[in-house]
Formats: structure tokens, sequence, C-alpha cells
């Protein structure tokens, strides 16, 4: 068993799925704290569909660095949907709704109508739940993950007080004259980087669960903010590390390994925090 | 001297008037309370005095170079925070974040946060999870909160909404104890029977008139006291 994972290890590219795997767990976790606190979940599931569409047209554009496409559409997407759910007048789920299942009925047909491999059903399963078996990065992709990976930990980090503020009453941080337009904007622009980061890791179906399930264990047993963050970033983490050796000993697919270990993971918390009381 | 005047205000949503042809005037050192039915635009009101909200027509001048980092704030209390994973310490410490220069809080602020804490007299609570604290415990973090973000004006929202009589006394007793030591204290509650004995000066929305002013208050907290 140690042999199958040494040897797998001397792949180059093994190690950067690795790296960049455990990077994207990382975010998603500490992310989904405040995601799953201000009632956003939704949006991350409504912007990973989105993040499906635009790969689609990055792929049928035949770009070499599909980032460069899928990024600002996400991004943007994102800031939308805020600035909608700030207008009472608009509803906001039905909105996310809307642009989430566009895009990817619209995605679907990009692909169809346009098929870059002989394999179309393959492509889209594969953008939709991971790829079969292990990651494929290019080194360009490697980098640009790696690197917004580490600038969102940075960000949380240094903006962890006023994060904390602006999610747990926004009425209040406003009245006070902290500027909380500001922080929702980072926030959107966070979840839309970490979601197509996400993306090559475990697919655009199943984001939601890496953003959602590492925070709700970790509510499910703690009490303080602090330490909920810090046991989401452990358990995510260390889930995203099980999973990948699961699916490499297993050779099963590298995404719903680590969500499934990630359930599991959630209803070990859900379990201990009932019986604690 | 005015800390805070409405002039001709009309406030509501979405140009939508709520309450139109609002003038009242603040003092320093005021217990001015503003009084309605439920549903009859006091918070509208107050969210436009805090400046979450753009009047519709009309100003509301503030007086004496008070600035945004100088009002205290209780809000009614959200769906978010009634099952949000934080201690006591947590939240009052985030009500120094007007004051947060840099990224993190400086050691004075941290010892403000815990004094504050102790005024309230929940230093036995401090580490204790928000969300299993009772109403009146949860309005006391709130309260020690709005005192870690002000010296100067405290805005409170219906404080006592939903608490039982004895913890409502408390309450009363808190707040006016932080007036009687110098605080501004602005507050919305549709109990006009309990407000009248604690407060210098009522507002009345339905009115859109001061009801009592402060030269009736001696007279009224002595009956109060009775």
């Amino acid at each position: 068993m140690l042999d199958k994972l040494y040897l797998y290890m001397t792949f180059p590219y093994v190690r950067y799925a690795l790296i960049v795997g455990t990077l994207i767990a990382l975010c998603s976790s500490l992310l989904g704290v405040i995601l799953v606190l201000k009632r956003f979940s939704y949006i991350g599931d409504g912007l990973s569909h989105v993040a499906f569409g635009a790969l689609a047209i990055a792929t049928v554009l035949n770009s070499t660095n599909r980032m460069i496409i899928i990024l600002p559409i996400t991004v943007l997407t994102a800031i939308l949907i805020l600035k909608s759910g700030n207008n009472s007048k608009v509803k906001g789920d039905a909105a996310i709704a809307m642009i989430s299942v566009g895009a990817l009925a619209f995605g679907y047909l990009l692909m169809n109508l346009f098929p870059t491999s002989g394999n179309v059903s393959g492509d889209v399963c594969s953008t939709l739940f991971g790829s079969t078996s292990l990651l494929t990065l290019t080194s360009s992709e490697v980098w640009v993950s790696g690197v917004l990976s580490i600038l969102v930990v940075v960000a949380f980090i240094f903006l962890y007080n006023r994060i904390f503020a602006v999610t747990f009453d926004e009425d209040f941080s406003r009245a006070v004259g902290t500027k909380v337009g500001i922080y929702n904007l980072l926030i959107a622009t966070i979840t839309a980087v970490i979601i197509v980061l996400a993306m090559n890791l475990v697919g655009s179906l199943l984001i939601s669960a890496l953003i959602i399930f590492p925070a709700l264990s970790a509510m499910s047993i703690l009490k303080s903010f602090k330490a909920v963050t810090i046991f989401s970033a452990i358990i995510s983490v260390t889930c995203a590390l099980f999973g990948f050796l699961i699916s490499i000993l297993e050779g099963t697919p590298v995404g719903s390994t680590i969500v499934a270990v990630d359930a599991v993971m959630f209803m070990i918390c859900y379990l201990v925090g009932k019986i604690k009381g | 001297m005015a800390i805070l005047t409405a002039k001709e205000l009309t406030v509501g949503y979405d140009k939508q008037p709520v309450l139109k042809n609002i003038n009242f005037q603040i003092n320093s050192g005021d217990y001015f309370c503003i009084v309605g039915e439920n549903g009859s635009g006091k918070t509208t009101l107050m969210k436009t005095i805090l400046g979450l909200l753009p009047p519709i027509e009309g100003s509301i001048e503030v007086g004496q170079g008070l600035m945004k980092n100088q009002i205290g704030y209780l809000p009614q209390q959200s769906d978010v925070q009634r099952d949000f994973p934080a201690t006591v310490y947590e939240i009052v410490l985030s009500g120094c974040q007007n004051s947060l220069k840099g990224f993190f809080y400086s050691r004075a602020q941290k010892k403000l946060a815990l004094e504050n804490i102790e005024k309230m007299g929940i230093s036995h609570l401090k580490n204790k999870c928000y969300r299993q604290l009772s109403g009146g415990q949860q309005q006391r973090v709130l309260l020690a909160r709005a005192l870690c973000a002000t010296t100067k004006v405290l805005l409170l929202d219906e404080p006592v909404a939903g608490l039982d009589p004895n913890v409502t006394k408390e309450m009363y007793d808190l707040i006016g104890q932080l007036n009687s030591q110098g605080l501004t204290v602005i507050m919305i509650s549709h109990d006009i029977e309990n407000v009248k004995k604690y407060a210098t000066v009522i507002f009345d929305v339905n009115k859109l008139d001061v009801i009592k002013t402060s030269s009736e208050s001696d007279t009224s907290k002595e009956v109060g006291a009775c």
C-alpha cells in the first residue's frame, strides 16, 4: 500500500494535485464559515453553475489558460448577485436560481454544439463532478491556484476582525461607520475565486459541499468563532488529504471521494455535538 | 446643546414615505425616547438617524462634531445572531471596530471590552457561547458591545422586546444608570407606560410631537420610584 503511494508521489502532477487540493480545501473552509453564517450558502451553489458555463465558453474558445476567461465572468456574476440581493424588489434566491440553471443549460449546449473532443459526455461529467481519477493541472494552473489561495488565506487572517464584525451584525457595523459594502464585495469576490479554483478539484456540482460541510461540522461542536474557523480549516484539510489517499489507493474519483469523507466527518461531528448537548 | 436635530424630516423605504414631517431636537445628556405602535415606522426613523437609510426629505443635523465612531447601537436581534457560534468576549470586542486601526485589536481595546463586560455584570459569561444565553443576557452582551463603540450617544431599538418583567426592569435600570453617567440615550419602544418612568423626553411618532419634556421628568421620576 505504501509502495503504491510512494510510486504515485514520484509523479510531479500528483504532488501538484495534492498541494493545490490542500490549499483549496483550506480556503473553501475559511470562506464556508462566513457564507454559512451570512446565509449566503446558496450564492456558492449558484456561482458554481455559472463557472461551469464559463468553462464551457473557455473550452469552446480553446483558450490555453482557461482561468483568464472563467475567473472574470464568475467574479462579475458574484458581484451582480450580491447587488441584486441588496435590492429588496428583486427576489435574491429566484434570481440566483435563474442565473445558475441558465448557465448550466447554456454551458452544456455550447459543449455539444462545439465539441472539442470525441467524448462530450465524458468532458461534461468531469467538469460537473471533477476528473474521474486524479486531477491533471497544467503548471500554469498550479501556479495561479497556489498564488490565489495563499492570497485568500492572507486576506482572511488580516481582515479576520472586520469579517467577524460584518458577519455577526451588518447593521451595527454600518451604524458605527464600518464600510460594510466593501467587505461584502470582497467576500463575494473571494467566493468566486475559490469556486473557480475548487472546480478543478471536485467539479462544479460538488463545490458547495467543500464550502459548507467543514463549516457545519465545526459549528455543531464548537462555541467560539475563532475555534470554529480554525477547526473548520483543520477538518477540511484533513478530509481533503484523506480523500486524496483513498482516491489514489482505490482509484475512486477524487472529488466525490473528498466530499464523501467530508460528509462522514459532518455526521461524526453532528453526533458528538448532540451527545455533548 | 443639540447633538441631533431633525428638520422637516420624511423617512421611509424606496422613496415610499412611512413617516412625514418629523421635527425634534435631542440634547446632550437626554434620555430621548421614540414611542409608537408596532409598524408605525419607529425602526425606519432609527435607521435614518443612524444613516442606514437616506432621508426622503428634510434633514438630520448632527451637532458638536458627533462622529460615526462615537455612536453605539443596540439593534433588534436578527435570526443570524440567534445561532451564531461566538463567545461573549468576541462579540463585545467587535464593538471596538470603529476605533480599529490596522488589522488587529490593541491591548487597550481588549481592556475596554473586558471593562464593559464587567460593567454589564456578565463577567462570568465571558467565554460562554452567545446562542446559549438567555434573552436578557444576550441584550447585556449587545449593550456591552455598544458601549465599546461609544462614549457619547447610545441608540437602542426595542431593548426590552421579549424580556420578562423582572429582566425588563433590570435592563431599564442599567440604561438609566448609563444615562446618569452622562451618555445620551436615544431609545425606541412601544412600551409607553414603562418608558414614562425613565425617559426625559418622549417623542410620539403617531402624534409627531414631543409628549413629555425634561421639565416634567423630575416629578414623574419620583412617581416612578414610589
